[in-house]
């Protein structure tokens, strides 16, 4: 019995040390993202984008010569699952840097952990400003908040003519960060605001909200929620005969699913995006789009999802980039780094500025917004 | 009140599914006094046969519906004849533990087998809507009306108008007078099970086209069934329609009129207001008491 409970230090022992030295072959990143509930197919596809840019980067040798590997969690598009899955990923996996965590409710849920573990975290799709200006020094996020969108968004709406717009966003700080931030920027413009109506993240009839806002003097409705929210919207919108024009935001919308699965009903609609696959040369790296693209392809993903999945691969390269600049996969290192890398990304370059509460600023990068339009179930571009 | 027309509208339609929703639950829980957790289950289990049939054999949309309510009437009937008749003669609180690990268990397994990402159907119905004045509403959605109508109608006359019927009441108000007059208990059981069990399944084949279909769609619409169930009062096929339409009225108006973000909780508010007033629901019969 003695003998037998004195093993148990030694297997410890061994176990740490094989452990470590398994650990030690590879970097791990931390990938926290929904791949079930409401924003499954978005996170889906995210994830699958960051396999390419790994699977890249191996390919051509790994970083300070090791492989990396990434470490996948579903967050279950619940921002409780979300903190769960950073501290499992920070503790148990421990992963010197994560990317996540998609929805601006799940990222908001996840920073509370990051400061406590004090490890950064890249946001690849989140949106809502807030992110970025409550002085949490380990974010570095590569979306534009829905300020940025909104401003790129401004130079447009005179040549739209609004003059009235409703709105109907997703019940959280992604889609109530949208209303507030475009409202601000429309009434500058001395545009109107109607109705702002929002719908839970996980709602499928929204027949409701569309009924009153048929009912209403606005002439548009800007719409902010992901890609399968957004597919029922367009045909219950059909189905009540809503005439009005609709503007989409949040870059999840993955135009040609919506082509696809609305068919008609998303005629005339408009969307703001982060990224243009339709047209890679018009994209500030179309060397780097391209591959990313024809890569996309060569393993059997539908193109719909590559509006969303380029922000997985653009999120992982930063990741590792910042890992190759601190020379070892130690969190408060890479943390530094970001502040001074410099990546190709698919929509724009990848540089950090300074953003939030001096002393613990965020990292924001500035990427590009387009604004596109479906006519006669094809993606044009209009120009911003 | 053009609006509140077209309200009205979306409050039939809305209302039809939540009315199927409620009467297989109904039988269920409240005539068998089963606290069924896997009807949200056997709701998504219909819509994913839709999917199969329709999108991946590419088979008639009609044929599919009567395919997925047997396939949910064959699976409701091995849940009860695996786990709920070994079951039968214990405490409401194993049973329902049990239902919960198959909740669990099936819903998992879905998410194994299809994934998360959301899949949707093709309806052969025409994409422009049918307007009549001020209000319009889509041909599929007027179909799942219809159709949910049907089934609502049978279910009552073979419930209340079928010697089926009567044995099934009889069977749960004193099983051993039952049997002691003939009536084969266990088959009572099990095709009680399984007719609630195709109701739920039929109204995910008929919502699955309406709406998208992924792994945990059934858990907001079992939610709401045991909501409606409650407020009709338990066991009450003619409650659960009415429970049915309350709740989408409740929700409609709701959202239009108050605010689209408390739209879900509208429905349960009225549920606690019924159930202070009226504590066995709105259409339940006195409770023979001892």
């Amino acid at each position: 019995m003695t003998r037998a409970l004195g093993l148990v230090p030694a297997m410890a022992v061994a176990t740490a040390l094989f452990g470590g030295a398994a650990a030690a072959q590879t970097i791990k990143i931390g990938v926290n993202e929904p791949l079930t509930g409401a924003f499954a197919a978005s996170g889906t596809y995210v994830v699958n984008g960051a396999k390419i840019a790994a699977d890249e980067i191996n390919a051509k040798g790994g970083i300070l010569g090791k492989k990396i590997e990434l470490v996948i969690e579903d967050n279950k598009s619940n921002p409780t699952e979300a903190a769960a899955v950073a501290e499992k990923l920070i503790t148990s996996d421990k992963v010197p840097v994560l990317m996540g965590a998609w929805g601006s409710s799940l990222t908001l849920a996840v920073m509370p952990k990051l400061m406590e573990y004090e490890t950064a975290m890249v946001v690849e799709t989140s949106s809502s400003g807030k992110i970025t200006t409550t002085g949490n020094p380990f974010i570095f996020r590569i979306s534009p908040p829905s300020a940025v969108e909104a401003a790129a968004f401004k130079g447009i709406v005179d040549k739209l003519a609004l003059k009235k717009v409703d709105f109907l966003v997703i019940n959280n700080d992604w889609g109530r960060g949208t209303a507030e931030d475009f409202s601000k920027m429309m009434k500058d413009k001395g545009i109107g605001i109607g109705l702002v109506e929002t719908m839970d993240q996980g709602a499928q009839d929204m027949s409701a909200q569309l009924s009153k806002i048929k009912s209403s003097d606005s002439e548009t409705v800007i719409v902010t929620t992901a890609v399968d929210q957004l597919t029922l919207i367009f045909k219950q919108a059909a189905a009540l005969g809503l005439k009005k024009r609709i503007i989409t935001t949040g870059g999840s919308q993955n135009p040609d699913q919506i082509i696809a699965q609305a068919g008609a009903a998303a005629n005339g609609t408009m969307h703001l995006t982060t990224f243009l696959p339709w047209f890679p040369d018009k994209t500030p790296n179309p060397e780097a789009t391209n591959y990313f693209i024809s890569e996309w392809k060569k393993r059997g993903f539908e193109f719909a999802g590559c509006t969303e999945s380029f922000r997985g691969y653009d999120g992982i390269r930063t990741a590792a980039a910042a890992i190759e600049k601190a020379g070892k996969a130690e969190p408060a290192a890479i943390k530094a780094a970001f502040w001074d890398i410099d990546v190709k990304g698919l929509n724009g370059d990848i540089v950090f500025r300074k953003s939030g509460p001096e002393g613990k600023e965020s990292g924001q990068s500035q990427p590009n917004v387009y604004l596109i339009e479906i006519n006669d179930g094809k993606v044009a571009m209009k120009a911003l | 009140m053009n609006e509140f027309l077209q309200h009205l509208v979306n409050m039939l339609v809305l209302g039809g599914t939540y009315a199927l929703l409620g009467i297989g639950l109904t039988l269920i829980f409240g005539i068998m006094n089963v606290v069924n957790f896997t009807h949200g289950v056997l709701y998504t289990f219909g819509a994913y046969v839709m999917f199969i049939v329709v999108q991946q054999l590419g088979l008639n949309f009609f044929l599919a519906l009567p395919v997925a309510v047997l396939a949910g009437w064959l699976l409701g009937a091995a849940i009860e004849l695996t786990l709920l008749r070994p079951l039968r003669g214990s405490d409401i609180d194993t049973t329902m533990l049990v239902m919960i690990g198959a909740w669990i268990a099936m819903q998992s397994g879905t998410l194994w087998i299809w994934g998360g990402v959301a899949k949707s159907v093709a309806a052969p119905f025409p994409e422009a809507p049918l307007v009549l004045g001020p209000v319009s509403v889509s041909w599929l959605r007027l179909f799942v009306l219809a159709a949910a109508a049907l089934l609502i109608l049978v279910t009552y006359l073979l419930i209340n108008r079928t010697s089926l019927g009567r044995a099934m009441r009889a069977t749960f108000q004193d099983q051993d007078t039952a049997s002691l007059m003939g009536v084969n208990v266990d088959l009572i059981y099990t095709s009680t099970f399984a007719i609630g069990s195709s109701l739920a399944a039929a109204a995910g084949a008929l919502l699955g086209p309406v709406y998208v279909i992924f792994p945990q769609m059934g858990d907001l619409a079992a939610v709401k069934a045991f909501a409606i169930v409650i407020l009709g009062g338990l066991g009450n096929i003619t409650g659960a329609v009415v429970g049915g339409f309350i709740l989408a009225l409740a929700e409609e108006l709701g959202a239009g009129y108050v605010s689209s973000g408390y739209r879900d909780a509208m429905g349960f508010l009225i549920i606690i207001a019924v159930l202070i007033f009226r504590p066995t629901g709105l259409f339940a019969r006195a409770e023979r008491v001892g």
